[in-house]
């Protein structure tokens, strides 16, 4: 139901829910949960929310600090008004077209499933984590489902 | 939920034990995503076309005090790196600049400060470091260049904080420092300056160093956090890398207290790995604690050789 409320009230509703456990965040909508994500060959086809991905939302999931901070491995040509993108993971120029939605949405989900244990990206939907998580992200994802849809969402749109 | 303890480091053997040169760690990160079949051909692309903005530390000269410091020097065997550098090369030239002279570096009012503590009668021994020690320039000298040590009474490694902290109590009747009093900043960092240049290096042959080592070792490899990255993520397997506005370094510890611009003042090393620990969205451990002190080791032994350059600049 969040889809229809305005921008600005979903950003702060964004907030919210990312302190809260993520099957409930998606108000009871068809929420995969991170445990239960199908991953077949390297894919996940099944998107984790049934809200269709906003990729301008993505976007602000994509440079947020607090949410995605996907900035601070990734560069992208298209976001360069923002600062400081860092290079701890390749560019993200082309991801679309390199990638299908469903690669992406692994990727995004848990890429220690896609690139192996020892891969450096967090897992963002992922319940798979390190040692002594603290209070505040104990038992939670980085983002939510919706989120996750978001931000493959832009992802895709990022052709060369 | 799953824990991983999962050696971070691609493209280097099991806990880092292969020796590789900075090109082939840099290079690693996008061969090693080979291994994964399907997916490897777009990464491969990826991979290699990246030129990271300012993927290597700079080839600079450090003069301290007429003093030329060791800033990048062989590492000790069994070392991941061949090569271990300071940290003083991955900052900006203003940075560096700052370090370099000390009438600028503003950490000297902290080790002006801790020269005042050392010559101040406290406790019911009525006694300074002083009175014990004497002059610091010459007592003091090359002392700090190789903590921490065994503590034979206590059976676990002693920092330099911890060092003081005992003298306090045991010879002039003081109480401690609490972790990261002013004073204790500044009285560390005072007493590190007297071995300004000297290389770095630790005992492991006393007491149990070893076994302290081999469990900091342990620790630098495992993943903490919510985002489930360790040292050996950010320190190794992406040094010379840009983390958003941070130029990854090494992780040495051969600076501390370090002055950092961000929190303008001295910031004792405990106080940062607390917080790279934080960072990883993981609850930090106590300072002082046993995980620290044996991180505190084993990162001190991976900067072996490198100057002492307490206080050091950082942003
Ligand atoms: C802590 C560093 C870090 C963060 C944060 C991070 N990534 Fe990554 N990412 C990497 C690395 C490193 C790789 C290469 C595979 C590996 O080792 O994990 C990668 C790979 C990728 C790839 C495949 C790259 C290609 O070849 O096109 C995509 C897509 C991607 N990340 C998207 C994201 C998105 C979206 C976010 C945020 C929601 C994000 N990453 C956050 C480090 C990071
Ligand atoms: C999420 C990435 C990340 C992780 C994980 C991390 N650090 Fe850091 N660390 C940084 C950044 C960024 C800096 C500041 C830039 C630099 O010096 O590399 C830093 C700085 C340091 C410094 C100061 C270096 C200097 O020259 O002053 C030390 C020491 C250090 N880290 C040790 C550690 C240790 C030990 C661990 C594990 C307990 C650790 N770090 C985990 C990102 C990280």
């Amino acid at each position: 139901m969040k889809r229809t409320v305005t921008k600005s009230i979903v950003v702060g509703c964004l907030a919210v829910l990312a302190s809260v456990p993520v099957t409930v965040a998606a108000g009871g909508a068809a929420t995969v949960a991170p445990d239960d994500v199908a991953f077949t060959d390297l894919t996940v086809t099944a998107p984790v929310s049934a809200p269709p991905g906003d990729p301008v939302r993505g976007a602000e999931v994509f440079v947020s600090r607090s949410l995605g901070n996907c900035l601070a491995c990734h560069e992208v040509t298209v976001l360069k008004k923002e600062l400081f993108h860092g290079n701890v993971g390749p560019s993200l120029d082309g991801a679309g077209d390199r990638w299908s939605v469903a690669q992406l949405r692994a990727i995004v989900v848990d890429a220690k499933k896609v690139f192996g244990p020892e891969a450096m990206m967090p897992g963002f939907y992922s319940n798979h984590v390190g040692l002594h998580v603290d209070k505040e992200h104990a038992g939670k994802t980085i983002l939510t489902a919706d989120q996750v849809e978001d931000v493959v969402a832009f992802l895709v749109t990022l052709k060369e | 939920m799953t824990k991983s303890r999962v050696n971070p480091v691609r493209g280097v053997g099991h806990m880092g034990r292969t020796i590789v040169s900075k090109n082939e760690i840099k290079w690693g990160l996008s061969v090693s995503l080979f291994g994964v079949g399907l997916l490897s051909v777009g990464l491969l692309s990826v991979g290699l076309s990246i030129a990271p903005a300012q993927a290597d530390p700079v080839d600079d000269t450090l003069v301290i005090d007429g003093k030329e410091m060791i800033t990048r020097t062989a590492a000790p065997e069994g070392h991941p790196f061949k090569e271990v550098l300071s940290g003083w090369l991955f900052r900006t030239e203003e940075t560096r600049a700052l370090e370099a002279d000390s009438f600028q570096n503003p950490a000297m009012l902290g080790v002006d400060e801790g020269a005042e503590i050392w010559e101040t009668v406290e406790g019911t021994a009525g006694k300074s470091c002083a009175s014990c020690h004497g002059d610091a320039a010459e007592s003091m000298a090359g002392i700090g260049a190789h903590y921490p040590k065994w503590d034979p009474e206590t059976k676990r490694p002693v920092n330099m904080e911890l060092k003081i902290n005992q003298c306090r109590e045991k010879n002039m009747g003081a109480e401690a420092y609490k972790f990261d009093a002013r004073e204790q900043k500044a009285l560390t960092s005072f007493i590190k300056y007297q071995s300004l240049g000297d290389p770095m290096s630790i005992d492991l042959s006393q007491g149990d160093m070893r076994a302290w080592w081999d469990k900091g070792k342990e620790l630098y490899y495992t993943r903490t956090g919510q985002l489930n990255l360790a040292c050996g993520s950010c320190h190794e397997a992406s040094m010379g890398k840009m983390i958003r506005a941070d130029h990854l370094s090494q992780g040495q510890v051969n600076g501390f207290p370090t002055y950092r611009l961000k929190q303008q003042g001295l910031v004792s090393l405990h106080n940062r790995l607390r917080g790279c620990i934080r960072d990883t969205r993981a609850e930090m451990p106590k300072a002082f604690s046993d995980d620290l002190m044996a991180i505190e080791v084993y990162v001190t032994w991976r900067g072996t050789g490198l100057s002492m350059e307490t206080p050091a600049v950082r942003h």
